[in-house]
């Protein structure tokens, strides 16, 4: 390999990695506060991106317009998934809230396929995000540029709720001790509400950007985002929100790297995601970035 | 208010479960085997569509009406395989159609075998479909041949020396057709100089195109079905990658075009059908139903051999007199020159086709016919 294709599966890792941590973020947040490992993030992820389309399809508005409803849009459909499905299991045990979540995940995919069929559609590109740059060699969209930048932006932002408000305060304290808040006069439901909401529209920025990168969509299309940003979670430190970021840097440089590597393994990438995933969970439970559970 | 719901539920469950039917006793049941939603719902769904026409075009045979009994395989082996038994068990289906792609088709083959259920495959081309099998035959041809028309198509039409491959690895059609295209393409002289793979569910192809770059191949011949195509294509046009691409039959779906856009121009792949190269009477007939029910579009090579599969499976009835498997196996076996929709076909050794294959292009947003092939 030339150092100049280096460079370009390096970019091509970078492009890759900063989608899985765009995605990543949103679920460890909610973990985070929760402690709820939020399996339907994917399929949230899934219905933001049919909102965009629908948005732009049916009332042909431009894309600065669609994007931020349909990103409103998927965290009403946050809230509504929190009220009709998580409420009702808030204080059963965590493994109920756990399988609620898978089940949330097959409803969202199963009334996606009745929705709007099974069949892929096409996402239109709009053209400020699908310009080539061109530096020697090198070549790359302008989205790849795009994507990581607007990972900081909503890193920055989702720090900023969370340890500058007073409903971020909150949402700390929830973390702790969800009991204790209630008897201090919190209403934990609806700061609940707002974890789910932030989550479901950071899932669905994700679920945008990832359709302008590969524009299709189908109903089945969250199920890989959703397992690799579970992985870029849990390497990060499941529940840190920097360490998700670094975590899916990390995850797409690796599986870009082992294809360009080792072409003849290159039927295995995701194999090698989850090999990752495991020998984190065995051998450095926290992840990167994760503090020491308090016992 | 929980009763309501579950009531509500239940109705719509009912109403919405394929497959279900409130069938008289007095006619033919056949199963569709398709792959409705899933990586290739596309051609479940244009089959779906080919048989209805094919349906309104000859809804009953002996005396009896068909009825169409649909099972949906999600583009998944193991679903396949239980779509099968419960075509078989619980519907008692007589024959099936289906399924359009050849993994799905090897998983629920060896359930119909044991059952003496005759299969009719529209689309699954590769080989091991049918080898050793009694009752799967296919109306389509075999990837041995089209492996081999690509590459005489990349060395002599396109004058092609190196060719670069990817393949999807948990694709029994797919691993298939790379392998004979290879085969055929270093016996004619040619090299092939970068060999990358990937799976089904991948969106990302960066890694295995930046490796293929340097290796500056005449052609790239990927052998996927059209959603990768489309996304590969995309991706290589987008990293600077200017070599012809060339594809298989899975190409053929509007998807490809739509998922591809401009960058998909130029896409070439060996096929079964283009309405243009249509003709055959029954194929003039298919064709002007079609175009009639579906505005702006045109028949593509999933609604064609889906009917196919029906005409010739009906004609087969016909000749064995009843809905006996053996004897409807039997007389499939002997189908000679059957002016089909996509060209006169023998089913031959193996329970294979014997027809034509067409050379089709992308070309200002649609499939564009280049030539046809005959046996």
């Amino acid at each position: 390999m030339t150092f100049s294709t280096f460079l370009q599966q390096l970019i091509n890792g970078i492009s890759l990695g900063s989608l899985y941590s765009l995605v990543a973020i949103g679920y460890t947040m909610v973990y985070g506060i929760l402690r709820l490992i939020n399996f339907a993030h994917g399929d949230v992820l899934m219905m933001g991106c049919y909102f965009a389309f629908y948005a732009f399809l049916i009332f042909s508005l431009p894309w600065w317009v669609s994007f931020p409803i349909a990103v409103l849009m998927t965290a009403l459909l946050g809230i509504a998934i929190d009220r009709g499905a998580y409420l009702p299991v808030r204080k059963a045990p965590r493994i109920s809230a756990l399988i609620t979540a898978i089940g949330v995940s097959f409803l969202l995919e199963n009334l996606a396929l009745v929705i709007f069929g099974g069949r892929p559609k096409a996402f239109q590109r709009p053209p400020v995000f699908g310009h080539a740059i061109e530096w020697g060699d090198l070549r790359f969209l302008t989205l790849s540029l795009w994507i990581p930048i607007i990972t900081f932006f909503l890193i920055l932002l989702l720090l900023f709720v969370v340890y500058r408000t007073r409903a971020g305060m909150a949402m700390r304290a929830i973390a702790r001790d969800m009991e204790t808040v209630r008897l201090m006069g919190v209403d934990v439901n609806r700061i609940t509400s707002m974890t789910f909401s932030l989550g479901s529209a950071l899932a669905a920025a994700g679920g945008l950007m990832w359709t302008l990168k590969y524009p299709q969509i189908d109903p089945y299309m969250g199920i890989v985002p959703g397992l690799k940003a579970f992985v870029a979670a849990v390497l990060g430190g499941i529940g840190n929100v920097v360490g998700a970021a670094v975590g899916g840097l990390l995850l797409g440089v690796l599986e870009i790297m082992i294809i360009a590597l080792l072409p003849s393994l290159g039927g295995y990438k995701d194999a090698f995601a989850f090999l990752i995933l495991i020998g984190i969970l065995l051998f450095r439970p926290v992840g990167i970035m994760g503090e020491k559970l308090p016992e | 208010m929980r009763r309501a719901f579950l009531v509500a539920a239940a109705c719509i469950s009912v109403f919405l479960s394929p497959g279900r039917s409130l069938a008289a006793e007095n006619s033919i049941k056949v199963g569709a085997w398709l792959p409705m939603t899933g990586a290739v719902a596309a051609y479940g769904q244009d089959a779906w569509s080919g048989l209805q026409i094919a349906l309104e075009m000859k809804p009953a045979i002996l005396g009896k009406k068909v009825e169409l009994v649909l099972v949906d395989t999600k583009s998944d082996k193991i679903e396949s395989a239980n779509a099968m038994s419960r075509l078989i068990e619980k519907d008692k289906v007589v024959a099936v159609i289906g399924e359009m792609i050849s993994g799905d088709t090897l998983a629920g083959g060896p359930i119909a075998e044991k059952a003496r259920v005759p299969v009719v495959s529209p689309t699954a081309t590769n080989p091991l479909v049918t080898q050793g099998k009694k009752y799967v035959f296919r109306v389509c041809f075999i990837d041995p041949v089209q492996g081999e028309v690509a590459a005489k198509y990349s060395i002599n039409t396109l004058k092609a020396r190196k060719a670069a491959l990817i393949i999807d690895k948990s694709q029994d059609y797919c691993v298939g057709l790379a392998k004979f295209f290879k085969d055929h393409f270093r016996k004619l002289g040619g090299k092939i100089v970068a060999e990358t793979y990937c799976v089904t569910e991948d969106k990302d192809f960066s890694a295995q195109l930046s490796t293929i770059k340097p290796t500056q191949p005449d052609v790239i011949y990927a052998p996927n079905y059209y959603s990768p195509v489309a996304l590969f294509t995309k991706q290589a046009r987008e990293l600077g990658i200017k070599a012809p691409v060339l594809s298989g039959d899975g190409a053929q779906a509007d998807e490809l075009i739509q998922i591809g856009g401009k960058e998909i121009e130029g896409v070439a792949f060996t096929g079964h059908f283009n309405p243009k190269a249509a003709a055959t009477a029954l194929a003039k007939d298919f064709i002007a139903r079609f175009e009639k029910k579906h505005r702006n579009r045109e028949p593509n090579a999933f609604h064609a051999l889906a009917a196919d599969a029906y005409f010739v499976l009906l004609d087969a009835v016909s000749r064995a007199g009843g809905t006996r498997g053996e004897a409807v196996r039997a007389a499939l076996a002997t189908t000679k020159n059957f002016e089909a929709i996509s060209g006169k076909l023998s089913i031959g050794e193996d329970g294979n086709a014997v027809k034509p294959m067409v050379i089709n292009i992308v070309k200002n947003g649609r499939f564009e016919y280049l030539a046809t092939v005959n046996p």
